[in-house]
């Protein structure tokens, strides 16, 4: 019974989940957010949020942290994605080291980098036992936001550049030869042929990788949470602080449509910004 | 002054071997085609001349200088690829204008050139297009006009024309002819079609199994086949082929008649005639002694001309007649060669007599 209703057919409970599980909470947490318990619209617990003072530093430090790191990876998954493909043998293995990362869950890869950082961790033993200091330095205390912040930042580009690896990769693969043979008869250098042929074709992998980073760091959280405490409030540590120990899940539904208001922000400018005009292929 | 020499270049891929050893000049300005069956390596000799393949061994020189070394965007060329390779996220137009931003021309050159280059390939009134929404030919047109663009010391063209119908084909055929005439560019064309290589060429480059065959002029190649597969292969209908055994003093019996060819020590040895160079006699005015007769078995009326294709001594035997000629199949078909247009082959090397 082959016909056109079939795909929607099969579609279907996928469909139904994802009203059931997804857009059934969303429903109730812009419920919660919006609507007082006597069933009024209101617009108090948003007031709530934006006036608590740890709402502004949670929303830069959140926006900077992905600001700092997100171009960063990307840049960097390019350099690695080029040398990658560039690779005769060994390129599988080198792919299979790189990705490791990925296995590890975000808490964990935090926890991986306190050991380095926290005040008896490697860095201040090896520096020690090195001489180059006398005591161990308290990288990660509260008055030192600015080394919490770059150990957010390595952590984070540590755990998640692999999974902009893997996609640029796979849209690097899929770019004929032929284009780069092209440009280079046509006088291309090596940097001309990555701007000009590999960047434009790469396109829609860019726009894959570059949503699903910057999505996944506007919800930054353990890695926070095991470096910094409470030291660097950022969105989601907001959120968890106002359901769980201020018990007030409608000022915490004001921060969830806060952080996905963001995200729907960034991904349209991402959309829009890595487009490809009407007519082209890449 | 860019002269191009290949010397004993080899190349092979695993255990095949591609190329076999190839020497060819091609002298400033040329306009060199490279003809040959598919698969024969022509697209793999001219990639070595583009640099986009490394031989096996051998030199590339061009211009005076030995390129081997040198990447494809050092060497002063523009290719035209059998696939095209015509950037999907560029514009018809800045297709074109590709390798002249590299040169970093200015806006103003950049636009003449475009124009002129469009315009000669007639895809003017495509250049806001992506190529995407262009047929094979239309694309092939911009792959063609990219490379004239740039206006190179070397063109190397692999099929260029191969996607285009007949009509415009013949057409682009001469426009192009013309143009690199004008320009200063030395050409190495590559096709497999042998009308096309014969009406654009200087010289043709024969190419069998990746060996060039024979290197000459258009009508060299085809009144003198340095070798049997070069008769076979060039010629529509190809050159006749029969066997000859020798009578002694230079005489050999083709088909039951002696015909005067070389005084060699051979025995046997090959007799070629192309299909036009045979007269016919009617049956009462020619001696069966120097006149052969063969059967004919298809008549194929072409309307220039009237192809009889017969047997002969069980030999096949293409005979080009008269258009009006009033013969039918199962006649007899009395003819002779013109005798300095026989040639003649050694079975043993298939290489020509001289
Ligand atoms: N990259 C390659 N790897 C292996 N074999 C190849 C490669 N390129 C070409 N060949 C082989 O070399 C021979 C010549 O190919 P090619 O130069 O493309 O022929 P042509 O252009 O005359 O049709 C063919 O037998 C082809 O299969
Ligand atoms: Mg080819």
């Amino acid at each position: 019974m082959y016909s056109r209703k079939l795909p929607y057919l099969l579609l279907l409970p996928s469909a139904l989940f994802l009203c059931v599980f997804f857009l059934y909470p969303f429903v109730l947490v812009a419920w919660q957010a919006f609507v007082t318990d006597t069933g009024e619209l209101t617009s108090e617990y948003f007031m709530e949020m934006a006036t608590h003072w740890k709402f502004n530093t949670a929303l830069i430090n959140t926006l900077l942290l992905a600001l700092a790191v997100v171009p960063f990876q990307i840049v960097l998954a390019l350099y690695m994605a080029t040398l990658v493909n560039g690779m005769k043998r060994g390129r599988d293995l080198i792919l299979y080291i790189w990705t490791i990362p990925l296995g590890i869950s975000d808490l964990a890869a935090g926890i991986i980098w306190l050991a380095i950082f926290e005040q008896t961790g490697f860095l201040n033993s090896f520096m020690q036992s090195l001489g180059f200091i006398e005591e161990p330095i308290g990288f990660l205390g509260y008055q030192n936001k600015g080394t919490i912040f770059v150990a957010i930042m390595l952590a984070e580009i540590w755990r998640a550049t692999a999974i902009v690896l893997v996609i640029l990769v796979a849209g690097m693969g899929l770019i004929p030869k032929e284009y780069y043979e092209a440009a280079e008869v046509f006088g291309a250098s090596r940097w001309k042929q990555f701007t000009r042929i590999t960047l434009p074709m790469l396109k829609p992998s860019l726009q894959t990788a570059m949503i699903l980073r910057v999505i996944l760091a506007f919800e930054v959280f353990a890695v926070v949470v095991a470096l910094g405490g409470t030291n660097l409030p950022v969105l989601m540590g907001e959120i968890y602080t106002w359901q769980y120990d201020l018990r007030d899940s409608s000022v915490a539904a004001a921060y969830a449509l806060v952080v996905l208001a963001i995200s729907i922000g960034f991904t349209l400018l991402i959309m829009w910004g890595l487009r490809t005009p009407k007519g082209a292929r890449v | 002054m860019a002269e191009i020499n290949i010397k004993q270049v080899a190349k092979q891929f695993g255990g095949t071997h591609a190329l076999h050893s190839i020497d060819l000049t091609i002298a400033d300005q040329e306009f060199l085609v490279l003809l040959g069956a598919s698969g024969c390596g022509k697209t793999t000799l001219l990639r070595i001349v583009a640099g986009l393949e490394t031989a096996t061994s051998g030199e590339v020189w061009i211009g005076g200088h030995r390129v081997d070394k040198l990447a494809p965007r050092d060497r002063g060329i523009a290719m035209v690829f059998q696939n095209y390779a015509v950037f999907p996220h560029l514009t018809v137009y800045e297709n074109i204008a590709f390798g002249l931003r590299m040169a970093k021309l200015p806006q103003a050159e950049v636009d003449k050139r475009v124009n002129r280059t469009a315009d000669l390939m007639h895809i003017e009134n495509l250049l806001s297009r992506y190529s995407g929404q262009l047929s094979g030919g239309q694309r092939q047109r911009v792959a063609v006009a990219r490379a004239l663009a740039t206006e190179p010391a070397v063109l190397l063209m692999d099929e260029p024309l191969s996607n285009l119908d007949a009509l415009l084909r013949m057409e682009m055929r001469a426009e192009l002819k013309t143009v690199l005439a004008e320009s200063k560019t030395t050409t190495i064309y590559v096709t497999h079609d042998q009308v096309e290589a014969m009406s654009m060429a200087d010289r043709i480059a024969i190419v069998n199994e990746g060996r060039i065959v024979q290197a000459a002029s258009a009508v060299e190649v085809y009144r003198n086949p340095a070798e049997h597969f070069v008769g076979s292969f060039i010629g529509n209908p190809p050159m006749n082929f029969l066997d000859a055994t020798a009578l002694g003093d230079g005489w050999w019996d083709v088909a039951g008649t002696r015909i005067k060819g070389p005084s060699v020590k051979q025995n046997k040895l090959q007799f070629g005639i192309r299909p036009e160079d045979i007269s016919v006699h009617s049956p009462k005015t020619s001696n069966p002694q120097d006149s052969p007769s063969a059967t004919i078995r298809v008549l194929e009326p072409l309307g220039s001309h009237l192809l009889a294709s017969c047997k002969v001594d069980n030999q096949m035997l293409r005979v080009v007649l008269d258009s009006d000629a009033s013969v039918k199949a199962g006649d007899p078909l009395h003819w002779s060669p013109v005798a300095d247009r026989i040639r003649w082959f050694d079975p043993a090397t298939a290489l020509a007599i001289l």
